[in-house]
C-alpha cells in the first residue's frame, strides 16, 4: 500500500508540487545569480580570448599562427601530448586492469597513489624532475657526463607532462570496470581465450567510450600543461617553447594579439574537448 | 558410480574459504591471467613517475636542517606568499561552495532556457589551459576592459591586486564544488521533502534542515577540492596578481623564483610545506567520504 503510494508521488513532475519547488520569483531569482555567475567567471573569459585573437582581423590572426616560433610551439606540443597521451593510454589500461580484476591487499592504497599527481602543484610536478635531472640534480651528473639532456630538454618537459597527465586514463576505467566485474572475462577465458584476446575482445569493447574520454582528457591537460613544463623547459624560443610557454612570451612582451591567436588554438581544443565529453558521457552512462 | 566424494569440496574450494590455504597468495584465486606483470608495470611506472621525483622532494628537503628548513619557511618573503597562497584559497573556495551550491540548486532541480548549456560549461575551467585562463581573466578584468572600467567606477580594482587572484581561484575552483555536488542533491530523496513538507516545514527550513545535511559532506569534499587545487594554482594566476613580493606573490609562483635563483633549497622547503598542507586536506577529505558513506550506507 505504502509502496504504491510513494510510487505515485515518484512519478508526478516535480514541478507540479508546491512542497518541493520555491514560488516562481524566487526560482527565477536563482536562475539569474546563478546563471550570471556562470556568464561573468566561465563564458565571458572564453569569449575573451577569441575576440581579442581576432580584435585585428583575420590575416593577422593567421600571420600570428604561422610565425615560425608559434610553429614550433604548436610542433612541439603535439609532440610532447603524443608520447605522454600514448604512454599513459597504456599505463591506465595496465593499471586498470590490475586493479580492476584481481583481489590484493593495498589496492586502495595503490588507487590513492594513481590519482597523486593530482594534488600536487604543477610548479611542484616541475619541480621534482629538476632535483632529479638539474645540473645539481641527483642523477644530473651522469646524464651530464653522457651528454643527454633532460633538464630545458624533450626528455625533461616529456617527463613534466607524464607526471601531470598520469591519472586521467586509469581513473576514467577503474570505476567503469569495478562496476562491469568480471564475470564476462571469466567467461571468455573458461571457453578457452587467451588473456590477450579476452582484453581485445571482452573487455575493450565494454570500455571503450571511457577509454576515449579519458584519453581526450589527458590529451587536452598534455597540451594545456604550463607550469610544470614552465619550470623544466627553460623558455628557449622555436626549441623548448609549448604553446602555453610561447602564449606567456608573446604576452609578456606585450603581443597581446598574438598570445590570444595562439591561446585560441587552445580554447579551441577545449571547446571540443567539452562537446566530445558531453557526447562520450551519454554514451559511458549506456556502457554501465 | 565413478563420484569422486573429494572433488566436490575441492571445486567449490574456488569459490568459498572451504579450501585448504596450502599456498599464500597475493590476490584472491581468480581464473583472470595477468595479475602479476600488470601489476609488476603498474607499480614500477607509478614508482619511476611519481614516487621517486616526489621523494626526491623530501630527500633534498633533509638536507636542510630543522633550523634552516624553519628559517626558510618564516622569512618575511616565504611567510607572505604562503598566508597568501592558503588565504586567498580559502576565501575563493568559500565563494565557490556559495555559487557553486547555488548553480547546482538552478542546474538540479530547475528546467529553464540553455540548462543543458550551461550545465557543459561548468567545465571550462577543467578543459581550458591555465595560461590561456590567466590571460583572458586579465585582459576582462584590466583596467581598460569594458568590465574592469565599470568595476573601477565603483572604486574596485581587480587587475594586479590580490583581488585578481581572488578572481582567478574562483574560476579555477567552481567545478569542483558543482561536480561533486551535483550527483549527491540529484539523488535526495524527494519523498523526504514532502514528508517534512506535511509535517508544516516551509521551503527554507526543508533546505536548511533536510536537504543540507544530505549533501553536507559532498559540499564541504567540493569546497576542500577546490582550496587544494587553489593554493597549488599557478597558471591562471600569475598574470592577473601583479605578482608583487609580499603583497600579490603567490608560492608557487615564489618556488619559480627561488629555482631561477639557484636556492633549490628554500624552492624544495617552501613546496613540502605546500604538499604536506594539500595532502593532509585530501586525506580529511577522503575520511569524510568514508564516514559519510558509512552513514548514508553508500557506497
Amino acid at each position: 500500500m505504502s509502496v504504491a503510494v510513494s510510487a505515485l508521488l515518484a512519478r508526478r513532475p516535480a514541478r507540479s508540487r508546491p512542497a518541493r519547488s520555491e514560488s516562481a520569483v524566487v526560482r527565477w531569482l536563482i536562475i539569474a545569480a546563478a546563471m550570471a555567475f556562470l556568464t561573468v567567471f566561465l563564458v565571458l573569459p572564453l569569449f575573451t580570448v577569441f575576440a581579442e585573437a581576432f580584435s585585428r582581423g583575420v590575416w593577422p590572426y593567421l600571420a600570428a599562427l604561422t610565425d615560425p616560433d608559434a610553429l614550433a610551439a604548436i610542433r612541439l606540443t603535439l609532440v610532447v601530448a603524443a608520447l605522454s597521451v600514448a604512454v599513459n593510454l597504456v599505463f591506465g589500461v595496465i593499471a586498470a586492469w590490475a586493479i580492476t580484476r584481481f583481489e590484493f591487499p593495498g589496492k586502495s592504497l595503490l588507487t590513492t597513489l594513481i590519482d597523486l599527481p593530482f594534488s600536487v602543484s604543477p610548479v611542484i610536478s616541475g619541480l621534482v624532475f629538476v632535483l632529479l635531472f638539474g645540473a645539481q640534480g641527483y642523477f644530473g651528473g651522469f646524464f651530464q657526463s653522457h651528454d643527454i639532456a633532460i633538464i630545458f630538454a624533450l626528455p625533461g618537459i616529456v617527463l613534466a607532462t607524464l607526471f601531470v597527465t598520469f591519472p586521467f586514463v586509469a581513473r576514467e576505467l577503474i570505476p567503469l570496470m569495478q562496476e562491469q566485474g568480471i564475470q564476462e572475462e571469466e567467461a571468455a577465458i573458461s571457453l578457452g581465450a587467451s588473456g590477450l584476446a579476452t582484453f581485445f575482445r571482452v573487455t575493450l569493447p565494454n570500455v571503450r567510450w571511457a577509454l576515449l574520454y579519458g584519453v581526450l582528457l589527458c590529451n587536452a591537460r598534455a597540451m594545456g600543461e604550463f607550469g610544470a613544463v614552465s619550470v623544466v623547459s627553460g623558455h628557449v624560443r622555436g626549441e623548448t617553447n609549448t604553446m602555453p610557454l610561447h602564449i606567456e612570451i608573446l604576452y609578456n612582451e606585450y603581443h597581446f594579439m598574438a598570445a590570444f591567436a595562439v591561446a585560441s588554438l587552445l580554447a579551441l581544443l577545449a571547446l571540443v574537448t567539452l562537446v566530445a565529453k558531453t557526447v562520450l558521457e551519454r554514451r559511458v552512462g549506456e556502457d554501465q | 558410480m565413478s563420484l569422486d566424494a573429494g572433488a566436490l569440496p575441492l571445486q567449490m574450494g574456488r569459490q568459498t574459504s572451504l579450501a585448504p590455504a596450502h599456498r599464500f597468495r597475493w590476490h584472491r584465486p581468480t581464473v583472470i591471467p595477468g595479475f602479476g606483470i600488470t601489476l609488476g608495470l603498474t607499480l614500477t611506472w607509478l614508482a619511476l613517475i611519481v614516487l621517486i621525483p616526489l621523494g626526491a622532494l623530501f630527500l633534498k628537503t633533509a638536507e636542510l636542517s630543522p633550523a634552516e628548513f624553519i628559517a626558510v619557511i618564516t622569512s618575511n618573503r616565504v611567510l607572505n606568499a604562503l598566508k597568501l597562497s592558503f588565504g586567498i584559497s580559502l576565501l575563493a573556495a568559500f565563494i565557490n561552495l556559495v555559487f557553486g551550491a547555488l548553480v547546482v540548486w538552478a542546474l538540479v532541480r530547475y528546467d529553464f532556457p540553455l540548462r543543458r548549456l550551461f550545465d557543459a560549461i561548468v567545465d571550462i575551467p577543467f578543459a581550458l589551459p591555465t595560461a590561456v585562463a590567466g590571460i583572458a581573466l586579465t585582459a576582462l578584468f584590466a583596467d581598460n576592459s569594458a568590465l574592469g572600467q565599470l568595476l573601477a567606477a565603483v572604486g574596485i580594482k581587480v587587475a594586479y591586486t590580490p583581488l585578481g587572484i581572488l578572481v582567478a581561484l574562483v574560476f579555477i575552483g567552481l567545478p569542483f564544488v558543482v561536480r561533486t555536488v551535483q550527483p549527491v542533491l540529484a539523488d535526495v530523496e524527494g519523498e523526504l521533502e514532502d514528508a517534512a513538507a506535511s509535517l508544516g516545514a516551509n521551503r527554507w527550513q526543508i533546505a536548511t534542515r533536510v536537504i543540507l545535511p544530505a549533501i553536507f559532506p559532498a559540499v564541504l569534499t567540493g569546497f576542500a577540492l577546490a582550496f587544494a587545487r587553489g593554493v597549488g594554482e599557478y597558471g591562471s594566476v600569475i598574470f592577473i596578481a601583479g605578482n608583487m613580493p609580499n603583497v600579490s606573490e603567490i608560492a608557487p609562483l615564489l618556488i619559480v623564483i627561488k629555482l631561477e635563483e639557484f636556492k633549490y633549497a628554500d624552492a624544495t622547503a617552501i613546496a613540502v610545506v605546500m604538499l604536506v598542507v594539500s595532502f593532509a586536506v585530501l586525506f580529511l577529505v577522503d575520511r569524510l567520504q568514508r564516514w559519510s558513506a558509512n552513514r548514508t550506507g553508500r557506497a
